[in-house]
């Protein structure tokens, strides 16, 4: 009879096709009924080694790696990068530039947060966001495409400046945008924010202590729903994070319904941010003058020129031939948290170590935390509240 | 505080430990030797005036032939109360590439240190699960490591799974539709 009455905990594998792991996330939980005993998490089904490809590329060429790491938000990884190298080599991009990589790492900011609204609420259950969301999101990739021919994997920002200067109609055409956007938000909110499944979902779920989460390194988004204020763009600005005015919006319970608070507020921050970049945009070159190593010559004067050419050829195949020797950290604000670059240069056109510190990959380390001793179901409103990309987190 | 005067202090408090004093581009790192590392740590952690409560990332260097003790592991500080930030690096021999955990001071160090393990063979002594991270499980190797080739021809010593995968193709080539 005892025997009949015992149980065991079954494990259950999820992942890493599972479509609410939001990527190729491998969780092996151990459950007792429906409670979670145990979770560990696997990782690395995306690991393309890009810290090891960038040790043997040039400071220049290694630049579109840096698109394919968090693919859904590649304009603020790729200005992270170039903010990095900025400040090992001591280049100052001129203003007009700081203003666009702004805006462009906004409206990044933008389309991530939507599409982690859509498929969140997608996966606890609330389909009609997802299809609200995407059709934000294609408005804004429509952006991207007129700013720079390309709509995921940008490769705009330059070392010491942007790519290209942006036309009138852009501006315009993002300022209507900004104009129409803060209705829209008001919209997703309509749709879940009085909903009572939504509620019962989000609210006492994943709640982590502002200590706690500090100590395991929580950053963003995650950190700020817990009560922290940290935030790279106020702590450490950079470009023109000091010379606009926004609000870092804080929750107080640390769950997942307080994570959610928080990137809805910013967006409506991004939003003021991009009109004031907009309005406050000064004229002027869109690449530093000190950067001549990172400039490459226009395209028609490499077919006809000869010193173009070589110039062309050097720059991509050596790189700069004298850099700084010295190591430096430097990192920005991404939409998921704090990306940072840890850079040691020996004096070579090549990064010696470059290494990333991705926000995904340490908020995926907590998963076990929040999600044991909770339900099965509240593992999916976990993974999404922490708003994982696992191109990010595997490198 | 300064980064600087922070610096400063620990090396007053381990003047045995503490080999070196860096500044660039205004970012100070202290280069200690591994012994007191955890002891180092605590403090950091601990006292009221520095208070790091935030390992901002850990990660592995690889000086081969270019630094005597050829690996370094470098952490990466920050205080939010104080907001102030500080580089510690901590010098480990080829031979025996050991370091104390942190683990238990911040518990977000852990899989950093898997990682700093799974692709430079340092070993975190203490650590609760050292296990590789974002390679396979049987791999051989550990790829940042400055003499493992980006790219070769290793034949036969392609990774298992890679050589099944292989194999598997070839056996299902036979059921392609001409």
């Amino acid at each position: 009879m005892k025997d009949a009455l015992r149980h065991r905990e079954l494990t259950l594998n999820m992942g890493p096709q599972h479509p609410a792991t939001h990527g190729v996330l491998r969780l092996v939980l151990e459950i007792d009924g429906e409670t979670v005993v145990k979770c560990t998490p696997y990782v690395g089904y995306l690991h393309r080694g890009t810290e090891k490809l960038c040790e043997h590329r040039t400071y220049l060429s290694a630049l579109p790696l840096m698109d394919r790491l968090d693919y859904i938000s590649s304009m603020a990884n790729d200005v992270g990068y170039c903010v990095a190298v900025e400040r090992l080599f001591g280049i100052e991009p001129p203003q007009r530039a700081k203003f666009i990589r702004s805006m462009v790492c906004e409206m990044t900011r933008i389309s991530s947060h939507i599409l982690w609204l859509g498929t969140h609420a997608l996966d606890i259950g609330a389909m009609t966001v997802f299809l609200y969301a995407f059709r934000e999101r294609e408005w804004i990739m429509d952006l991207f495409e007129m700013l720079c021919g390309a709509r995921l994997t940008v490769s705009y920002p330059r070392i010491g400046g942007v790519r290209n200067d942006v036309s009138q109609e852009f501006l315009d055409s993002l300022y209507d945008f900004c104009e129409e956007f803060p209705s829209r938000i008001e919209e997703y909110e309509t749709l879940i924010d009085q909903n009572r499944i939504w509620l019962q979902r989000t609210k006492g779920i994943g709640v982590i202590s502002a200590e706690e989460a500090v100590n395991w390194g929580f950053t963003g988004p995650t950190l700020r729903g817990s009560g922290v204020d940290y935030d790279v763009r106020k702590y450490f600005p950079y470009d023109a994070y000091d010379q606009v005015e926004f609000d870092v919006p804080v929750g107080k319970e640390g769950d997942v319904y307080a994570r959610y608070r928080c990137r809805m507020e910013e967006l409506r921050q991004s939003v003021r941010i991009i009109k004031q970049c907009i309005e406050k945009l000064p004229k002027g070159p869109i690449m530093a003058p000190d950067a001549p190593k990172f400039t490459l010559p226009p395209k028609d004067k490499v077919l006809k020129d000869m010193e173009a050419m070589i110039h062309h050829f050097v720059m991509l195949t050596k790189g700069p031939i004298t850099a700084p020797v010295g190591e430096i950290y430097s990192s920005v604000e991404v939409p998921k948290g704090e990306l940072g670059f840890y850079i040691v240069s020996d004096g070579s056109g090549r990064p010696y170590r470059l290494r990333l510190r991705s926000p995904s990959f340490v908020h995926v380390s907590a998963l076990p935390r929040l999600c044991v001793g909770s339900l099965v179901a509240d593992v999916i409103a976990n993974i999404g509240t922490i708003d994982v990309v696992l191109g990010e987190c595997d490198r | 505080m300064t980064p600087h005067s922070i610096a400063e202090q620990i090396r007053d408090k381990f003047p045995e430990d503490v080999l070196e004093i860096v500044e660039f581009r205004s970012q100070v790192a202290i280069v200690i030797k591994k012994e007191r590392l955890k002891e180092i740590m605590s403090l950091l952690h601990m006292h009221s005036d520095y208070s790091f409560d935030y390992l901002v990332d850990l990660c592995g260097v690889d000086y081969m032939n270019k630094k005597s003790p050829r690996f370094e592991v470098v952490y990466h500080l920050f205080s939010i109360k104080h907001r102030h930030f500080l580089r510690v690096r901590v010098q480990v021999d080829e031979d025996n590439p050991t370091v104390d955990t942190v683990t238990d001071i911040w518990k977000g160090a852990d899989w950093h240190e898997r990682e700093c393990f799974d692709m430079y063979g340092i070993r975190f002594e203490g650590h609760p699960d050292l296990r590789r991270i974002l390679m396979p499980e049987d791999w051989e190797g550990h790829p940042l490591r400055k003499d493992y080739p980006l790219k070769s021809d290793l034949g036969d010593l392609e990774w298992k799974g890679y050589r099944d995968l292989i194999e598997f193709s070839e056996k299902a080539r036979q059921y392609e539709v001409r």
